[in-house]
């Protein structure tokens, strides 16, 4: 059932990729100011969707995990943080990209960015304390902990446009009351967001198979070694 | 059209593909891995099983 669940995912993402690669590259006008480079914001702001679609499903499953002691909620969080991860380095890497050729530099120390890279500095050291801890139950609890204290992060980056003057644009898009994109602009954003959400959760389907596998390797070396 | 903007766009899609890409290999090589693992461990304790029985 989860592998058919993972091939109907990746099929939605792959369908809607292509067909919005399609709109973007061969439909999409160029942006006045900007030109063919501000296209990078159709992989751009979906990914950042994608990351916090998984910010906020890891901080619900590390609360289940805190409530209920069980591990099967830690497994959920491990799995849909680490994928979270890697959009969370597609948002800084093309960014960056972007931001070479918009602002003329690579980087800035603005609140946006910066914040996100706490963020993503935040989420490696998830990782690394999931790989450094060897008791499960200690180890879920604390991932836990900072993946709630991660989440507290993301709403720093999220509303930092807002809340300071900022490098990094302003909101643009409508649903932010931004409306700086013509709607035919903004709608394959949203398609892209749908396509990559399809594509992580196949991929969180796919982690949280393997740390079920982690936990029954556990448990079997746990019996063999009480026999 | 500015041909170093086309560049810089195709360096912001070829490198989030590149990232998407890395990481489906990492899991694939964990995948095998685990497998490989399930099995020796799998194995261990039969032996142990059968170790016990005859003790």
């Amino acid at each position: 059932m989860r592998q058919k669940t993972i091939y109907i995912l990746c099929g939605i993402a792959a369908v809607l990729l292509t067909w919005n690669l399609y709109k973007v590259f061969m439909v999409e006008p160029d942006e006045l100011n900007q030109g063919a480079i501000y296209r990078i914001i159709y992989i751009h702001v979906p990914s950042a969707m994608t990351c916090a679609t998984g910010f906020f499903v890891a901080l619900l499953a590390s609360i289940g995990y805190l409530w209920k002691k069980d591990l099967r909620y830690d497994a959920v969080a491990a799995a849909v943080t680490e994928v979270a991860w890697v959009f969370a380095t597609i948002v800084l890497v093309t960014g960056s990209i972007w931001g070479r050729i918009a602002w003329g530099i690579w980087w800035a120390w603005d609140p946006r960015l910066t914040s996100m890279l706490i963020c993503w500095l935040l989420l490696v050291s998830y990782l690394m304390l999931r790989r450094a801890v060897d008791e499960p139950n200690q180890r879920a609890r604390l991932s836990a902990v900072l993946a709630i204290f991660t989440f507290t992060d993301w709403i720093i980056v999220w509303k930092s446009i807002e809340w300071w003057r900022t490098q990094h644009p302003g909101p643009v898009l409508s649903i932010r009351n931004g409306g700086g994109m013509a709607p035919g602009m903004e709608a394959p954003i949203y398609w892209n967001a749908l396509a990559l959400v399809a594509f992580a959760s196949a991929l969180v389907l796919l982690r949280w198979r393997q740390e079920g596998v982690k936990r029954e390797i556990d448990a079997l070396r746990r019996y063999a070694h009480a026999l | 059209m500015d041909v170093r903007n086309l560049t810089f766009l195709f360096y912001g899609f070829l490198a989030a593909w590149l990232i998407v890409i890395l990481y489906v290999v990492s899991i694939a090589a964990r995948e095998r891995k685990l497998r490989q693992e399930l099995d020796r461990v799998k194995r261990l304790v039969e032996e142990r099983e059968v170790e016990q029985k005859r003790l």
